[in-house]
C-alpha cells in the first residue's frame, strides 16, 4: 500500500471487494430518501402556531370530519428532505445532457442575475403600464429580436410553452380559414414531427393525415403534393427534421401549400440548428412557434417555465391573439380589449390571462444580448458541428441510417449495430447511466428502428465530446464483444436499479396512501 | 372453416361467415414491446378499410390500429382493459381487438396470405 508523508492510505486497497451492506441503509453520501409524509410525526412543528378558535359555525356539511394529514417536521428536516431529493437529479449543471430534440443547452448565469432584477422580477401583470414601462420596452425589443431574426412581421409573445405555440399558431390558421369562408379541415403532418404537432391539429380541431418518410430520413414532398386539396387547412412541418437533417426541398413544399390555399406551419422546436443563418421567412413559412427555452438557453426547467412566442407572417399577422404590444407618442401600450384595436387586427382570442413568461423573456433577450447576433449565428453553427464530430467520431461503432451527409443539430443512430447482440436501445441508454451520462433520446423518432438521437449543442467543448465519444465506443464494443449483463444488468450505480416501466405503466400507483388505509383497503 | 389474412399494416384478420376478428400480428407486438393500454372502439361504430380504429400503447411508442377492413363493429374485446399483457402474451389469439360485421368479403380476400405477409415482414 503506498502512503503518503501524513500516513494516510491514498488509495483503495484491497479491502474494496464485495460490495457490503450499511447498517443505516445509506451508501456513503447516497442517502436512502422516504417520502416527506413517511418522515412526518403528527404533531411536530416547525413553528409555533398557537391554538385558534375558528368559528366553523358556517362550514356547513362542508367541515373536515378527519385530520388533514399533513406531515409534521421539523425546517431542517424538510431542507434535507428536499436537499437529499436535488442531489438525485440529474441536471445540465452537473453534466453533458445529450437528449436529442431538446436543446439541452447552458444556461449561462448573466441571465439568471438579469431575470432577478427586482424592475422584472417583482413587476405585476395588473400594474399601471405607466409603472412598467421598462419590462414592456424589454418585450418589445425582444419582439424586434425574434422577428428579425427569422424574418417574418409579427410575433405573437403570450404561449407559454412550445405546444401552446403551436396551438397559437394553428388557431391563427384557423381564423384565417374562417375570415376566408372557406372550410379546410385537414392537416397533413409528417411522420416524423414531434409528437406534438398532430395532437396540436386535432386540438385545434383539425383532422390528421400523415405523410411519410422517405428512405433516406426527409419527407417524402411527392406524398406531401399529392396529398394537398382545397380540404387542406395546413402542412405543420419540422425544419430542420427530427432526424437531425434539413429538408432542401422546404421552399418547394411552401410554395406548393400556398398554391393549395394553405398555410405551412414549421415547428422551431430544432431553430438552434439555423438561428442566425435562415430566416424562416424568406423559406416561406407562415407560423412558427420558438422556443425561448431551448434556442436561447434556460431548458427544460432551469428554475423556470417554458415560453413559445409564435412568429407570424403577412397573411396570418392581423389574427395574433391578445394583448398586442404597440407603441405610440406615450410609449409601450399593452391592447387588450377589442375596443382598441388598431386598424386591420382581428386576434383570434388570448392565449393566456396576462402577458406572457416576463422571466423566460429576460433571460432570453439577456442571452441574444450577451451573444450579439454574430454569436447566435455561431451558436447555430458550433451546435451543428458538434453533432457533426459527434457523428463522424461514432458511426463506425454504431449504425448511422442516414449518415452519409452531414446532419444538423442532432445525431440519429438506430440499434442496427447491436443487432445479434442481445442489448436493445434500452439496455445500452441504461448502461450510460453508469457511465455518468443523462442518455440520449430512446426510440425516436419512430422513422429507425431503435432511434438514438444525440443533441450535445454548441454548449460542450471538445474534450467533453471526446470524452462521451470514448465511453460510447467503448461500451459499443462492450456489447460487440458479448458483455450482455454489463448492459441488461444496468444501471448498478443509481439509487434505484432498472425499474419495472411496463408494471409501473400498466398498473400506475398515482397516489400515496398512509400505510394504514393501505392495509385497511388490501 | 376460418381462414386469416394479414395487412401491411401489421394487423391480422380472421373471418368466421361474415363477422371478422381483428387484432396485431405477433410480428407488430415484437416490435411494439410491452404493451400497456389498447383503446377499443365501441360496439355500433362503423370503420371504413384503412381508417383508425383502435390506439395500442407500449413502454416506448403509441400507434393506430387501422381497421384491415370495413362494416361495424359488433364486438371489443375489453379483458385487454384490465390485461393488456394479452397483446403481447397471445396477439394471434386471446389479444384480438375487436370483431366487424363486415361489408364487403372483397376487402377481405384482397388481404395478403401467411406466406405473402412472412415475406412482407421479411423485406422490412
Amino acid at each position: 500500500m503506498s502512503m503518503n508523508n501524513q500516513g494516510r492510505p491514498t488509495r483503495a486497497g484491497e479491502a474494496s471487494g464485495p460490495e457490503l451492506g450499511t447498517i443505516s441503509g445509506d451508501r456513503g453520501l447516497d442517502h436512502e430518501e422516504p417520502l416527506i409524509f413517511e418522515l412526518g410525526r403528527p404533531g411536530h412543528s416547525g413553528v409555533d402556531i398557537s391554538d385558534v378558535q375558528v368559528s366553523d359555525a358556517r362550514l356547513g356539511g362542508f367541515k373536515r370530519r378527519a385530520p388533514i394529514g399533513l406531515p409534521g417536521l421539523s425546517e431542517p428536516e424538510v431542507v434535507r428532505h428536499y436537499v437529499r431529493l436535488s442531489r438525485m437529479n440529474y441536471a445540465i449543471d452537473s453534466g453533458l445532457y445529450p437528449l436529442g430534440s431538446c436543446t439541452m443547452k447552458h444556461n449561462p448565469r448573466l441571465n439568471e442575475a438579469m431575470a432577478r432584477l427586482p424592475g422584472f422580477a417583482d413587476v405585476h401583470p395588473l400594474q399601471p403600464q405607466k409603472t412598467v414601462q421598462g419590462a414592456l420596452t424589454l418585450i418589445g425589443e425582444l419582439m424586434r429580436w425574434l422577428t428579425t431574426l427569422t424574418g417574418m412581421p409579427a410575433v405573437a409573445m403570450s404561449p407559454k410553452a412550445g405546444a401552446h405555440g403551436e396551438l397559437c399558431g394553428m388557431l391563427a390558421i384557423r381564423a384565417a380559414i374562417a375570415a376566408k369562408g372557406e372550410r379546410r379541415p385537414r392537416v397533413l403532418v409528417p411522420e416524423s414531427a414531434h409528437g406534438t404537432n398532430p395532437a396540436t391539429a386535432a386540438f385545434a380541431g383539425f383532422t390528421v393525415d400523415e405523410i411519410p418518410a422517405k428512405g433516406d430520413g426527409h419527407v417524402d414532398v411527392a406524398a406531401l403534393k399529392a396529398k394537398l386539396g382545397s380540404d387542406v387547412g395546413a402542412v405543420m412541418l419540422t425544419n430542420p427534421n427530427t432526424c437531425g437533417l434539413f429538408e432542401k426541398p422546404i421552399r418547394e413544399i411552401a410554395d406548393a401549400v400556398h398554391a393549395a390555399g394553405a398555410y405551412f406551419y414549421c415547428d422551431g422546436a430544432n431553430f438552434n440548428a439555423i438561428a442566425g443563418r435562415v430566416r424562416p421567412g424568406d423559406l416561406g413559412v407562415d407560423a412558427m412557434h420558438i422556443n425561448l427555452h431551448k434556442t436561447f438557453s434556460t431548458p427544460h426547467g432551469g428554475g423556470g417555465p417554458g415560453a413559445g412566442p409564435v412568429v407570424l407572417s403577412e397573411r396570418l399577422a392581423p389574427f395574433a391573439p391578445l394583448p398586442l404590444l404597440v407603441h405610440d407618442a406615450e410609449g409601450f401600450r399593452l391592447i387588450e380589449d377589442r375596443a382598441e384595436l388598431p386598424e386591420g387586427a382581428r386576434p383570434f382570442g388570448r392565449m393566456s390571462a396576462f402577458h406572457g413568461q416576463m422571466g423566460m423573456f429576460v433571460r432570453a433577450l439577456a442571452y441574444m444580448l450577451s451573444h450579439g447576433a454574430d454569436g447566435i449565428r455561431q451558436a447555430s453553427e458550433d451546435a451543428v458541428l458538434s453533432a457533426n464530430y459527434i457523428l463522424a467520431s461514432l458511426k463506425d461503432v454504431m449504425s448511422a441510417p442516414f449518415g452519409d451527409g452531414p446532419c444538423m443539430h442532432e445525431a440519429l443512430f438506430d440499434d442496427s449495430f447491436l443487432e445479434g447482440t442481445g442489448v436493445t436501445t434500452l439496455d445500452f441508454a441504461k448502461a450510460m447511466i453508469d457511465e455518468g451520462y443523462h442518455p440520449m433520446t430512446m426510440y425516436f423518432p419512430l422513422v429507425v428502428h431503435g432511434a438514438m438521437l444525440i443533441e450535445p449543442t454548441e454548449s460542450e467543448s471538445k474534450e467533453s465530446l471526446d470524452r462521451f465519444i470514448h465511453v460510447l465506443r467503448g461500451l459499443a464494443a462492450e456489447a460487440k464483444a458479448g458483455d450482455v449483463e454489463r448492459f441488461q444488468g444496468a444501471p448498478r450505480f443509481t439509487p434505484r436499479r432498472r425499474l419495472d416501466e411496463t408494471a409501473a405503466a400498466r398498473k400506475p400507483v398515482l397516489r400515496w396512501k398512509q400505510p394504514e388505509l393501505k392495509r385497511a383497503a388490501e | 372453416m376460418s381462414d386469416v389474412r394479414y395487412s401491411d399494416q401489421h394487423e391480422w384478420v380472421r373471418l368466421d361467415g361474415d363477422v371478422a376478428t381483428v387484432g396485431i400480428t405477433q410480428f407488430a407486438a415484437e416490435q411494439l414491446g410491452d404493451v400497456v393500454y389498447v383503446e377499443l372502439p365501441d360496439a355500433g361504430h362503423q370503420v371504413g378499410k384503412g381508417a383508425e380504429a383502435a390506439v395500442v400503447e407500449s413502454v416506448k411508442a403509441a400507434s393506430e390500429v387501422y381497421a384491415p377492413i370495413g362494416g361495424e363493429v359488433i364486438e371489443a374485446n375489453r379483458a385487454l382493459a384490465d390485461d393488456p399483457a394479452k397483446v403481447n402474451a397471445d396477439p394471434e389469439g386471446e389479444g384480438w381487438f375487436f370483431k366487424v360485421k363486415i361489408a364487403d368479403a372483397g376487402e377481405f380476400a384482397a388481404l395478403m396470405t401467411r406466406a405473402q405477409y412472412d415475406a412482407f415482414v421479411k423485406e422490412h
